[in-house]
């Protein structure tokens, strides 16, 4: 007999393995000197959160994020990587003088705010994991996409184009 | 008859806000695509403003129907008037002209928290005048311009800007709310710029632009402050509610209401032109003048008068108009003094459109001196009326220039004798010259003489005086100007025209140039002049779009005061706008005293000596015969210095350039130079090279700043904010990130500490 | 589960984002940062989604990958386009707006 309490005991363990390794890999982003690595650590940050979706059981955007970040943004940023022609393996240079100076106390301030005002406005409030099947279903978020927020879909579209037409005439060589 | 439910109040009253959309639409028309009209665009501008007439007329007939209506029912008797109906002074008639409702139809626009904001049309008696006039006068002036910009490089942008003038005065007079008003108002100043700075190539006329835009900009800093005034005090934006509770304010905020009025009457001195910030309105003159005339006529300047009309409640309460034992008040005593010295100033003028803007300057005067005694019909009719006449003078003005004296305006030099050649202007200068004057049974007369009459009847002795002797210095500021343009010898350009019109051509370039004068630009279509044809009966006179339009103006110079004329017994014009300042309100404008001659005599007696002297005087003075009186202010040093002192305009400019733009901006433009040089470089800099130039100026500022508190203080905080900035301006992307997330965490640190 | 776990891990990765943003100089790095920050955003938009047990959030979380991928496509075009001119990415170097 599987109860609620032991559902959750395995999510939380769920939770904070994948936190850790989301942690760990952005951390790595921004300290790594090698550009590749900080790519593939990206690489595990986006399906760290993909999974994190799935715990918060809203598999169609899960799905997204692994279809968009992983499959798309990711291959971009690698061909970035190549056509800057940055150097594969160790580059000292990536990082501004005295960046860490002024970025670790900026981080940490936001964090301490952030992490103050989180913890004394939801102090212990749980998310909603009952067996409810509308939510997280995909035909209830098309709906809403397609009724309510058809005039942000539609704007977006126009978003999208503008950006691709942008990007050729950027990138493109004459 | 029409209007026997009130729900339905007539198709064109409900969709007014037609009439501003439809010259703002075709704005963007002639911009897309008036270059490719074979007119260049000026039909769009045209049929756009024949447009929106048409629906103006029509919302002016449904609204004089839904005036009349109840009267039909009622028993109080409203005689039948020549002109429509008379009104016959007794209080149930004046209560039922009271309760004629606003038409208010409007679209949600947005809503910021307890603040609902709307746009639409507010249609009232008062708005519906100026829908009229301001629709009729652009036609009139666009079908003008036709040929008077003809060939110009920038025609289609002419008329675009022009036609985007009328859409933001619509737009401002059909506002429901102040937001609509303001926006009307920005866009009148934007289009304003544009078009006093049509010639722009000439730094004169883009230095008149800037002058005119930032002078009124000066004032609707006071439009935004009043606004948010009338807002905190009332909790609302829309004007029907404001003058509601204005009318019946009762509260112990009464400072409040004060300051809202002050700051709003400021907004109206940058527009209308009041002292002391009439400055700019001649600098406008630089434009083409069928701008001017439309600027000055019913648009753009008259909006500040329109204002203080609109919210009429807000002005008579706030500043206690009308209240027992006072006799001065602000609108009173800046319209009386702006009155005066524009007369005054008019006299000294040798330009032809820089008599009619002072002269524009000292009508503004009078509607804000009717406006501060209580004469609120006689103002608003003033507004009426004097559009007329005064686009009428303008247009004049612009066809001398274009046909009889070559492009200039300057009536001692170019002008003279030109009453044979040009029947028309001449015809029409002289029937709109006498409306200006108060001629009896012409329009001016009417209107003017209810504000005269008003003054003395509210016990504003000064303001009567001032008003009547205003009048007369009309009078002969406008005989000085008719003498030298029309009578007398042809002097210039004027000889030319009248002499031979032949060889008139070739040597006008160089007549053009030789001239040199200043602020008005002259049209530089002569290039392909192939002009209209005029009409049949004034062969030698402008070309038919030019006075087809005057005829018409000239006409309704004199016919336009029979709406309300009191010493025919005709009020309709009063019990058509009469509901506007606020229906059942406890406010107590008086109501306009009866005409009496003997009332009016002293002022028309007044006028008539104006006229006189002024033209014996003319006669004299720039007559052909020789006499003791010509060049007399060079010999007799004191006239010279009376003349010397109008031609400087009272010093005004020079105060506000020399003496306030010096004081301020300098001190702020040097405590900036000293930021940038001692904080940016000296600081960088301090210990390195830098230093000893530092020192010196450290020392020199110091001692300055001893000298002048506040420029000191401006320093130090210019310093702390200088040092501040200074790593903005690194040019390195990674700091402007660390500035803006460092400065959101402390942002939220600090909102987190004041509500924890 | 806490909400606060996930709000929490989200303000962790959005610091992480801006120590990102502010300490790289290669300009591909700093996109990447950006990606760190949106993503963070995300995981509170579905956490809060969770709370209100609307699907709104989720809405938002999907318009934000699309608007994503277009500033991520636009960025290092950019990028490449910088690197032709001048043959370097590095941030520190483009300082022509320096007052």
């Amino acid at each position: 007999m599987l109860l609620a309490s032991d559902i959750e005991v395995a999510q939380n363990i769920g939770f904070y393995l994948i936190a850790a390794v989301m942690v760990l890999g952005a951390i790595n982003v921004v300290r790594s000197s090698n550009v590749v690595h900080a790519a593939l650590s990206l690489v595990a940050v986006m399906g760290g959160a993909a999974a994190q979706y799935l715990l918060l059981s809203a598999e169609f955007v899960a799905v997204t994020q692994v279809l968009v970040y992983i499959g798309a943004v990711m291959v971009l940023f690698l061909f970035g990587v190549m056509l800057t022609r940055a150097k594969l393996g160790k580059d000292i240079d990536l990082n501004n003088k005295g960046g860490a100076a002024i970025g670790a106390p900026v981080a940490l301030l936001l964090f301490g705010v952030m992490a103050y005002v989180l913890i004394k406005g939801f102090e212990d409030d749980r998310i909603v994991t009952s067996g409810d099947e509308a939510i997280g279903s995909t035909a209830t978020l098309s709906d809403k996409i397609f009724s309510l927020y058809a005039l942000p879909f539609w704007a977006l579209s126009f978003v999208l184009l503008a950006a691709v037409i942008g990007a050729i005439v950027l990138a493109r060589k004459d | 008859m029409f209007a026997e439910s009130t729900e339905a109040a007539g198709w064109f009253l409900e969709n007014a806000w037609l009439i501003p959309l439809i010259p703002a639409v075709a704005f963007f028309l002639i911009l897309g695509f008036g270059k490719r009209m074979p007119r260049g665009g000026s039909e769009i501008g045209i049929a756009s403003m024949l447009a929106s007439l048409v629906i103006a007329a029509g919302t002016a007939y449904q609204w004089v129907q839904r005036v009349d209506a109840p009267v039909a029912e009622g028993e109080h008797a409203l005689a039948r008037g020549s002109f429509g109906f008379a009104r016959t002074f007794s209080e149930e008639a004046a209560e039922a002209g009271h309760e004629v409702a606003p038409v208010i139809s409007t679209l949600d626009w947005f809503d910021i928290g307890r603040l609902h904001v709307s746009i639409g049309s507010h249609i009232d008696g008062l708005a519906v005048t100026l829908l009229l006039l301001v629709a009729f006068i652009s036609t009139l002036v666009q079908i003008y311009s036709t040929e008077y910009v003809r060939g110009d490089r920038r025609y289609t942008h002419f008329f675009a800007s022009i036609t985007l003038f009328s859409a933001g005065m619509l737009t401002m007079v059909l506002a429901p709310n102040m937001l609509q008003f303001i926006l009307g108002w920005e866009i009148m100043g934007l289009c304003s710029f544009l078009l006093i700075g049509h010639w722009w190539e000439e730094t004169a006329n883009s230095k008149a632009a800037l002058k005119a835009f930032f002078t009124v900009r000066v004032g609707d800093m006071g439009l935004l402050v009043g606004t948010a005034a009338l807002f905190a005090l009332f909790g609302t934006m829309e004007i029907g509610e404001i003058n509601e509770q204005a009318a019946n304010f009762a509260g112990d905020n009464k400072g409040m209401l004060l300051f809202a009025a002050i700051a709003l009457f400021i907004a109206c001195i940058g527009k209308s032109g009041q002292f002391p910030l009439h400055t700019w309105l001649p600098d406008a003159m630089a434009g083409p003048t069928p701008v001017s005339s439309l600027l000055h006529s019913s648009t753009m300047v008259v909006a500040g008068v329109f204002l203080v009309a609109r919210l009429y409640p807000v002005f008579h309460v706030g500043l206690d108009i009308n209240v027992a034992g006072q006799s001065f008040n602000l609108i009173a005593v800046i319209g009386g003094i702006t009155v005066l010295i524009a007369a005054g100033l008019a006299f000294v003028q040798d330009d032809i459109k820089k008599v009619l803007a002072y002269s524009t300057v000292s009508q503004l005067g009078y509607m804000m001196l009717g406006l501060g005694v209580g004469a609120w019909t006689g103002a608003v009719f003033h507004i009426f009326t004097h559009a007329f006449f005064k686009c009428a003078l303008f247009l004049c003005a612009g066809s001398i220039a274009h046909t009889g004296s070559h492009h200039s305006f300057d009536m001692k030099k170019d002008m003279g004798g030109l009453r044979k050649k040009m029947p028309v202007t001449f015809v029409v200068w002289i029937v709109s010259t006498m409306a200006l004057m108060g001629v009896p049974f012409f329009s001016g007369f009417f209107s003017k003489d209810e504000i005269i009459d008003s003054a003395k009847h509210n016990h504003y002795t000064v303001f009567y005086f001032v008003a009547i002797i205003g009048a007369a210095m009309t009078a002969a500021y406008m005989t000085r100007a008719t003498y030298l343009t029309f009578f007398g010898k042809a002097r210039g350009g004027a000889a030319h025209f009248v002499h031979g019109h032949d060889d008139a051509h070739d040597t006008h370039d160089a007549h053009a140039d030789a001239h040199g004068h200043d602020a008005h630009g002259h049209d530089d279509h002569h290039a392909p002049a192939h002009h209209s044809a005029p009409l049949p009966f004034a062969k030698t006179d402008s070309s038919w779009q030019i006075t087809v339009p005057l005829i018409i103006l000239g006409v309704l110079a004199i016919f336009s005061g029979y709406l309300n004329a009191p010493a025919l017994g005709i009020h309709w014009f009063e019990h058509m706008t009469e509901s506007s300042i606020g229906a059942g309100s406890a406010m107590s404008v008086p109501p306009p005293p009866e005409f009496s001659w003997a009332a009016a005599a002293p002022g028309l007696l007044l006028v008539l000596a104006g006229f006189v002297v002024s033209l014996l005087i003319s006669k004299a003075v720039f007559g052909e015969k020789k006499t003791a009186l010509q060049g007399l202010t060079q010999r007799n040093s004191l006239l010279g210095a009376g003349h010397k002192f109008l031609v400087n305009k009272y010093y005004l400019d020079a105060l506000y350039e020399n003496v306030i733009v010096k004081a301020v901006a300098y001190p702020i433009a040097r405590a900036a130079y000293w930021t940038n040089q001692h904080v940016l470089d000296g600081i960088v800099n301090a210990v390195g090279i830098g230093g000893k130039r530092t020192g010196e100026l450290v020392y020199k500022y110091v001692d300055q700043g001893l000298v002048d508190g506040a420029v000191n203080g401006s320093g130090a905080t210019a310093r702390g904010a200088g040092g501040a900035l200074q790593p903005v301006q690194s040019g390195k992307v990674n700091l402007y990130g660390a500035l803006l997330f460092g400065a959101a965490a402390v942002g939220a640190l600090v909102l987190v500490l004041v509500n924890s | 589960m806490l909400v606060n776990n996930f709000l929490i891990l989200g303000a962790v990765l959005f610091s992480i984002g801006v120590y990102g943003v502010i300490a790289r100089k290669n300009a591909v790095l700093v996109l990447m940062s950006i990606e760190l920050i949106l993503n963070s955003v995300n995981i509170n938009l579905l956490a809060f989604d969770r709370i209100n047990g609307t699907q709104d959030g989720a809405v938002f979380a999907l318009y934000i990958i699309a608007i994503a991928a277009a500033e991520v496509g636009v960025g290092l075009a950019m990028v490449l386009l910088i690197f032709r001119n001048r043959k370097t990415i590095a941030l520190d170097d483009l300082s022509e707006m320096k007052g």
